[in-house]
């Protein structure tokens, strides 16, 4: 096992930059996820990282050792690619004591190690199986053996989940995290699925246009996005946008929006609150005066749909439609058309800096 | 219904009368091989003289010994130079690579007559001259474009990612090519191998430039025999090779399911 450093690593195809200048430090043991829409170079990075492709300049290291001119086949990681890429050629068995058999390993050593690594995804029995008779998601294991055997350094994963139906997949994604735990490997994971990278990583990495947007443990990501990209493609964000007062901004009615997270800016630049759906309560206006010290906006609702245990509300004002989320408790329920009042803290109100 | 009904059977007659048609001559062919008269004459007595007399006829015989070398050693040259060929297309990119491309198909249209030509000249001209050297490296140039088209549509069904899932497991290229790549080619080399095998065995043309008196290969004699005079001898010669050459077709097609592999 071992960490993962990569530094200022930079890759052009032509006149297009896929990597430009990414840093990222992958810990030892840990669960990185790269998130991030398609074309933002999260795939260039992984074959980077597994030694497919070499980087135009930077570093790959590792466990401290610098391989960024290291083949792949030298590079000791382990990788499972979207569609499996099973050998149809071989049983499950053969697939899973590939990586071991071009090593030379005794016969015995090979079968002992084949059928530990099937125990571990519960194939135990399939060994004899080829690949054509296996369902998606055994295939799904197969791959995920097959990576593993070889006791690889590092664990690459592309997508591997991308195939599956919704169900399986979030079977795969407990009995991926299981094995990962429970044999410790560092696991660098490629996603476009900001739900997967949310439930699944210790870390993620957002990526787009070829840099690193933003990176940190998930729940410091959703909770302080630093850019409006940051904060609209890893969940939903309402993004208001203005000019800053210190605290927060002014938008252009002149109402204060009060932010206590975030970065601060020089009074009156221009800046953007992101506040998160679920963060925001929603009541009839009443008329009364507001006697909360927190951020207030009025509104009127355009549209209501309904989700079973949730109600997502569409609200309108000054031109702009700002998305609320309430827990259905069967309390209250707005209609189309009705006026509302907003009301969140600015403890969940973050200011970054505008667009 | 009786419209159908007369369909289903105009549709039958058609498959027999075009199976008549392919097989009819060869089978007439076949049995005169074993009638006594010489002359194709009716009624049909049961003999096995033209065989004992082809026994005799050591022209014929090392002619045979001729085409079968030939055409076995040309399949073994092209299978080898033309998968090698189709991988490298493949795998790498390079300048002028769909020129070379390009330049693989005017061999397979080019008439046999002006290619057969063109070597001749081009043989005397650096020294090789005729004979079974020369049939042989005329075969294996008219035979290698085919297993190259061959294996290369083979493996376009190939997922480029087998090959790297390969690599990522620490295999070199070489054990890449033997493990994966090759399993899933085969039946494109068996099949360029037959076509190999086909062109030069049936070669005609070139061959006929190509050789000496001496040195000569199976069709050339038999236009030489035919046009000395008939003989039963070359019905017998004639069934034996069919009867060889179609049993090595069902045995490869026992062994490799053509298309329908996953």
């Amino acid at each position: 096992m071992a960490g993962v450093q990569v530094s200022n690593l930079s890759r052009s195809f032509g006149a297009h930059k896929a990597l430009d200048d990414v840093s990222i430090d992958f810990a030892d043991g840990g669960f990185y996820a790269l998130l991030g829409p398609s074309g933002s170079g999260k795939t260039t990075l992984l074959r980077q990282i597994a030694g497919f492709d070499f980087p135009d300049s930077g570093r790959i290291a590792i466990g401290g050792e610098s391989v960024e001119r290291v083949p792949v086949e030298k590079r000791r990681i382990g990788m499972v690619f979207q569609n499996y890429a099973l050998f149809p050629n071989m049983s499950v068995a053969d697939n899973v004591a590939f990586g071991l058999s071009v090593r030379g390993e005794a016969k015995a050593t090979i079968a002992s190690e084949v059928q530990r690594a099937l125990d571990l995804v519960q194939l135990g029995q399939l060994g004899g199986r080829r690949p054509h008779q296996l369902s998606g998601g055994q295939r799904q294991r197969v791959a995920l053996a097959r990576a593993i055997v070889t006791k690889p350094r590092v664990l690459l994963l592309d997508e591997p989940l991308g195939a599956l139906d919704k169900a399986l997949r979030i079977d795969m994604q407990i009995e991926l995290k299981r094995i990962q735990r429970e044999i410790g490997i560092t696991t660098i994971f490629v996603t476009h699925d900001q739900e997967e990278a949310l439930t699944m990583s210790d870390r993620i990495g957002i990526l787009r246009g070829g840099r690193l947007v933003q990176e940190g443990p998930p729940e410091d990501i959703y909770d302080r996005p630093k850019s409006e990209f940051a904060a609209t493609f890893l969940g939903d964000a309402n993004i208001l946008r203005g000019e800053t007062t210190g605290t927060g901004i002014r938008l252009a009615d002149g109402t204060a929006i009060a932010a206590k997270a975030g970065a601060s800016f020089a009074a009156g630049t221009k800046a953007s609150c992101a506040v998160r759906p679920e963060r925001i309560r929603i009541a009839a206006d009443s008329g009364s005066p507001d006697h909360l010290n927190g951020n207030v906006l009025k509104g009127q609702v355009s549209k209501r749909i309904f989700a079973g245990n949730n109600s997502t509300y569409f609200v309108d004002r000054d031109g702009q439609t700002i998305k609320v989320i309430v827990q259905n408790t069967g309390m209250e329920k707005l209609a189309e058309g009705q006026e509302v009042v907003l009301r969140w803290s600015p403890e969940s109100t973050v200011l970054i800096a505008g667009n | 219904m009786a419209t159908t009904r007369i369909l289903e059977w105009l549709g039958r007659l058609y498959i027999w009368l075009l199976l008549a048609f392919l097989y009819l001559p060869i089978i007439i062919m076949a049995l005169m091989s074993f009638n006594v008269s010489p002359f194709y004459q009716l009624p049909f007595e049961w003999t096995t003289e033209w065989y004992a007399w082809l026994r005799q006829n050591d022209q014929l015989i090392s002619a045979t010994w001729n085409s079968v070398k030939i055409a076995m050693i040309t399949t073994i040259i092209c299978t080898a130079l033309g998968t090698a060929a189709s991988l490298a297309l493949y795998r790498y990119e390079f300048r002028g690579k769909k020129f070379l491309q390009a330049l693989l198909f005017p061999p397979i249209a080019i008439p046999w007559l002006i290619t057969g030509t063109a070597m001749l000249i081009f043989f005397f001209g650096v020294g090789i001259g005729r004979g079974l050297f020369a049939i042989l490296l005329g075969h294996v140039a008219l035979a290698l474009p085919y297993v190259i088209v061959v294996v290369s549509a083979r493996l376009q069904t190939f997922a480029p990612e087998l090959e790297e899932a390969a690599r990522s497991l620490g295999a070199n290229q070489w054990q890449v090519t033997r493990r994966v790549t090759l399993p899933w080619i085969m039946p494109g080399v068996i099949a360029g191998g037959l076509f190999a095998f086909a062109v030069s065995f049936d070669q005609f043309v070139v061959s006929y430039f190509l050789s000496t008196p001496g040195q000569t290969t199976l069709p050339v004699e038999i236009y030489a025999a035919i046009r000395k005079g008939f003989t039963p001898e070359i019905n017998a010669v004639s069934t034996i090779i069919i009867v060889v050459s179609m049993a090595l077709m069902l045995l490869t097609a026992r062994f490799f399911k053509f298309g329908g592999e996953k």
